[in-house]
This record gives C-alpha cells, sequence and structure tokens, in this order.
C-alpha cells in the first residue's frame, strides 16, 4: 500500500504564549510533532506492518522541521519529504496548503492519506477535508479506529462523543482523533536507521506552483494575547460553610445558578 | 456593503442546535443590512424548523429533504448545499464549528476555491471589512482575520456569539428544494449513542470535570450527579482520560475539547497548563481540590481547598435546598 502522511511541526504543548511585534515568538520554543499528526503516523506504521508498502511523511514548512521529519522516520516512516516554502512565501492559509499539497499529490499513487483530525497551533482542522476534496477522495474525519481488508474500510469515527461506524473503500483520506492509538516513542535503532532514510526537500517551484498560484484568500490582521485571568477567592472555614457560601456566590455574585 | 449571506443551519434529534440561531447572528453583521437566507438539510418534514429559523432572523429558509440526507454524510450534504450555493450565489456562508460544520464547510471551501475562518469566536464589521476573532494555541493567543478574496466563509464556536432575540411576529418564506444526490462514497453503518444527554460539551452551559482525584471510573459518580443537578454535562481532563477513568470523548484541554461554558466546576484537577487552554475562557469557574497550591486554583474565580468526595455530595444537597426554596 502506498501510505502517506501529512505532518505538522507546532510548538509543544507545554509552551507558553507570548506575542512580539505582532507575531507569536518562537525564540526557544520548542516544537514536537503536532500530537494528532502523531496518532497519523503511528497509524501508517502499523497499516504498513500489515498490509505491507511504503509509509511516506509529507511536510510544509521550513528546514527545521526536518527534525519532526526525521522523528517520524525513526519511530518507522521509510521516507520523507520537506516542502520548504521558507525562501518563497511570506503568508499562506488553508487554501495554500492545500494548492501545495494539491500539486504534490498529483502524480503519486495513493491508498491512504492519514492526518491530524486539527493541529494544536492553528486549529482550523481544514487541511485534511480541503485536500480529500481536490484529489476527489471521500474523507473521513476524526478516525478512532481503522481496518482495512482488500479495498474495503472500516471505520469508526469520534463524532461528539457518540461513535460512528462508516464502511468506505480505498483510496480513502482519513484524519486520526485522540483514542486511535498509543504513538511510540522511537527507539534508538530506530533512531539509527532514520539518519539514513531517504528525506527529499522540494520547494513549490518543483511542483510548477508560483507565488501567485498559492495566494492566501485570508489574512491575519492581529495577534493578541487573553486579558490574564486574576485569580479568585478561595473561601475558608469548614467545608460545609464553605459549600453554602460558594452556591450563595454563584447565585448572587457570579449569577449563573 | 451589503451582502447575502447563507446560513447553513443544523439539527440534533430533531431540533435545530442552538448554533445555528448563532450562526444567524453571526451572519446578520456579516451581511450589513443585506440577505439572511438559512438552508436546512434533512429528510422529512423540515418546515416548522425553517419557520424557526426565519424567527431568529433568516429572512428566507431553504430546505432540503431527502431520505439521503437522513443521516449526515459529507459527500450527501456537499452536494445538497453546494446545488443550493449555487442557485443563491451568496457572498458569504455561515455555520457552527461543530462535528457537522468541521467536516462539511472545508469540503465546500475547498471545492469553491474560497477561504474558510473556522471557530471565530466573534465577529464585528470594521471599516467595511468583516473581522472575525478565533483562538489560537487552544486559547493561550487570539488573532483576528479577514477574508481578503472571495467569498466569506466561517464557522462559529457555540456559545460565543449570542443570537437574537425570538420574534414569532418575523415573516420569510420558507421554501423546498428538490436536489440531485449520487456517489455517497461513506456509508454509515451504525452509530452507537454514547453522550447520554445529548448536550455536547462545547455547547453545555455548566460542565463539571474530574481529574486524576477522583481516582477511579466510580469516582466520576458525585461528578455526575452534580451535572445532573445543575442541567449540565461531565468533562474530564486528559488524566482522567489517560488513567482509563473515563472516555476520551470527555477530555477537555489542548488536546481534546476546547470549552466555554458559562459555569465550569473543576474536581481534582491539578490545572496542567494544557488543560487549561481548554477551560480556561469560560465564564465563571470553581475549583475543588485537596492541594492549595494546585495550579487550577490560578484561574478558578472560586476555590474550595478539600476533598471532592467530601464537597461534592455537600454542593449538590446545598444545590437542592436552594432549588426548592427557590
Amino acid at each position: 500500500m502506498n501510505i502517506y502522511v501529512l505532518l505538522k511541526r507546532t510548538f509543544d504543548t507545554e509552551e507558553k504564549i507570548s506575542v512580539s511585534n505582532g507575531v507569536i515568538a518562537d525564540d526557544g520554543a520548542e516544537y514536537i510533532i503536532n500530537p494528532y499528526d502523531e496518532y497519523a503516523v503511528e497509524e501508517a506504521i502499523n497499516l504498513r506492518d500489515e498490509h505491507g508498502g511504503e509509509v511516506t511523511v509529507v511536510t510544509i514548512g521550513e528546514e527545521e522541521a526536518e527534525k519532526q521529519l526525521r522523528t517520524a522516520l525513526a519511530m518507522g516512516a521509510d521516507k520523507a519529504v520537506l516542502i520548504n516554502t521558507e525562501d518563497d512565501l511570506e503568508e499562506g492559509d488553508q487554501f495554500t496548503t492545500v494548492k501545495i499539497l494539491e500539486a504534490f499529490f498529483e502524480d503519486k499513487e495513493v491508498d491512504i492519506i492519514l492526518g491530524g483530525n486539527v493541529a494544536i497551533d492553528e486549529a482550523s482542522g481544514q487541511v485534511g477535508p480541503r485536500l480529500a476534496e481536490r484529489l476527489d477522495m471521500p474523507c473521513v474525519t476524526t478516525i478512532t479506529d481503522i481496518k482495512i481488508d482488500g479495498t474495503t474500510v472500516n471505520i469508526e469515527r469520534d463524532v461528539e462523543g457518540d461513535v460512528e461506524k462508516v464502511e468506505t473503500t480505498l483510496p480513502v483520506l482519513v484524519t486520526c482523533q485522540q483514542g486511535l492509538n498509543e504513538p511510540r516513542y522511537p527507539s534508538l535503532p530506530g533512531i539509527m536507521k532514520a539518519k539514513k532514510k531517504p528525506l527529499d526537500e522540494l520547494e513549490i517551484d518543483d511542483l510548477d506552483l508560483d507565488e501567485d498560484d498559492v495566494e492566501p484568500k485570508t489574512k491575519t490582521t492581529e495577534i493578541f494575547l487573553p486579558p490574564e485571568k486574576e485569580a479568585g477567592k478561595v473561601l475558608e472555614g469548614e467545608v460545609d460553610d464553605q459549600v453554602k457560601e460558594l452556591v450563595s456566590l454563584l447565585k448572587t455574585e457570579a449569577k449563573v445558578l | 456593503m451589503s451582502k447575502k449571506v447563507l446560513v447553513i443551519g443544523e439539527a440534533r434529534e430533531g431540533s435545530l442546535r442552538n448554533v445555528t440561531f448563532e450562526a444567524i447572528a453571526a451572519a446578520n453583521i456579516v451581511s450589513d443590512g443585506g440577505e439572511v437566507v438559512g438552508v436546512l438539510c434533512g429528510d422529512g418534514d423540515l418546515n416548522e424548523m425553517g419557520q424557526e429559523m426565519v424567527y431568529y432572523g433568516a429572512s428566507k429558509v431553504i430546505t432540503v429533504s431527502n431520505p439521503d440526507l437522513k443521516t449526515y454524510t459529507s459527500d450527501g450534504y456537499a452536494q445538497a448545499v453546494y446545488q443550493v450555493i449555487q442557485d443563491e450565489s451568496p457572498e458569504g456562508i455561515i455555520m457552527g464549528h461543530t462535528a457537522i460544520g468541521k467536516d462539511l464547510t472545508p469540503k465546500l471551501a475547498s471545492k469553491l476555491e474560497s477561504g474558510l475562518i473556522s471557530d471565530a469566536t466573534e465577529v464585528v464589521a470594521e471599516g467595511g471589512d468583516i473581522v472575525f476573532t478565533r483562538p489560537i494555541y487552544s486559547g493561550k493567543a487570539f488573532e483576528k482575520k479577514v477574508v481578503t478574496e472571495g467569498l466569506v466563509f466561517a464557522t462559529i464556536r457555540p456559545n460565543n456569539i449570542p443570537a437574537l432575540t425570538r420574534d414569532d411576529s418575523l415573516a420569510g418564506s420558507v421554501s423546498e428544494k428538490e436536489v440531485e444526490i449520487s456517489n455517497i462514497r461513506t456509508i454509515i453503518k451504525d452509530i452507537l449513542r454514547k453522550s447520554s444527554d445529548g448536550v455536547d460539551l462545547s455547547e453545555a452551559k455548566v460542565i463539571v470535570a474530574g481529574g486524576r482525584g477522583v481516582k477511579s471510573a466510580e469516582g466520576f459518580e458525585p461528578l455526575d450527579k452534580l451535572a445532573e443537578v445543575l442541567g449540565g454535562t461531565v468533562g474530564a481532563s486528559r488524566g482522567a482520560c489517560d488513567a482509563g477513568y473515563c472516555d476520551y470523548s470527555l477530555q477537555i484541554g489542548q488536546t481534546g475539547k476546547v470549552v466555554t461554558p458559562d459555569l465550569y466546576i473543576a474536581c481534582g484537577i491539578s490545572g496542567a497548563i494544557q488543560h487549561l487552554a481548554g477551560m480556561s475562557n469560560s465564564k465563571v469557574i470553581v475549583a475543588i481540590n485537596k492541594d492549595p497550591e494546585a495550579n487550577i486554583f490560578n484561574v478558578a474565580d472560586y476555590g474550595i481547598v478539600g476533598d471532592l468526595f467530601d464537597v461534592v455530595p455537600k454542593l449538590i444537597e446545598e444545590i437542592k435546598e436552594m432549588k426548592v426554596n427557590a
């Protein structure tokens, strides 16, 4: 099977966010594979181990994203592709990303594409379903289980807490939800092997695209931090009195009861 | 400049979700005095729900009824809504950022080659531009976004943009449209309902959440009861989910759901930064924790230092008593 994974490099979830000069400050920040994309990498490796074939991990971004691709290779992916837009694009949105991915996949034989259901930074959750539409593939979002038998694909997906059982066929694009699997940590031999695995670097030029083709449709005009939440009132006294005071405060002061 | 704006409505178990009315209010801002057109897909008589959208501010509503739209599929709904878009040529589209909204709108935006601003919490008209505010990094920061070219297409987060007041003297046409639906590539075999009360975390007004301090699956029982007396729903921290006390679908945080209820009661939750990202924009936060140093107290409006198994049952009794006396 030809298995592809869409991967994004994101801030570590531990990072505090600050804004300087109107953008998110990234100096000294730790980066990780977007946690939902990690589920996609893990599932891709499992599918390959069961059905044979090859896992290719694709990302769009800067040179530094190589590190997250190497991590995916160390987990067990076979090949990686970095579409480096550092020199060509100043701005982009989901339209931009999908235009690039569409061009990338144009000449590829694909059985399944896996991605995270959302990235924890910009959190639009658009790229998977948008790409499926461009590639004319069925798309199943927020999956928590997948079984492939021949070309038949049986999926369980999370729909606001309910489980929906879906049947579809290959080729398909799926986006991964928490609960799908437990992503492995790269092993030491895995890390050693990853250094020798192929990692191709492309620019949009190589995909016959120029800046105008991928011009975004939306623009960020401002980034700001939410007002700092002031620490509230920690109640005192006997538990019974605290409970009485709390209910009274919720009713009269906060007016939520 | 006034615009024609389409609102994609959404029903759950036979009635419209509140976010549909919030979407009409948002569309009203985007339309700037233009027309707000509702569209509603399903199977059977949708007239009454269409009428309800009118009472909440839609100028007219188009219903699309078809056996293939009985349950949501991306292919089915996309075809139906796309045909309405072809007829109406709207300049804007608004929908709720719900499971269906998240699945359907990127597909439509891609087909229409348009931008899409997902998960907006505020919409304002500012000097000719429609400016959407949306959380990024799970609410650790916010961004303002505008559409630079083409359709003004956005999804809105439930519970953030107030709906207009229902007014049943408002008049507007509700008409039915026939659509052709073919080639649905995903077949829904079964839906296992797990959410007992039908209230999704993202739309809940009150959430009672448990963390590692709940200690076991049974430990959630007092939280369930508290949620019940408050008419709310139960959520959890990653710690509680990882420990197997509850289902991952309840998880609130940077991975998991981001919620903004009116009242959030955190029980036995320490308050890791990833959890705070998912709930710190709740309107009122109550923390119950044994550890006075727990980080959760830094974002809580009201805190009780104590054992949740002692505090929660007393809280249930006190609220019941308040209700009796009210």
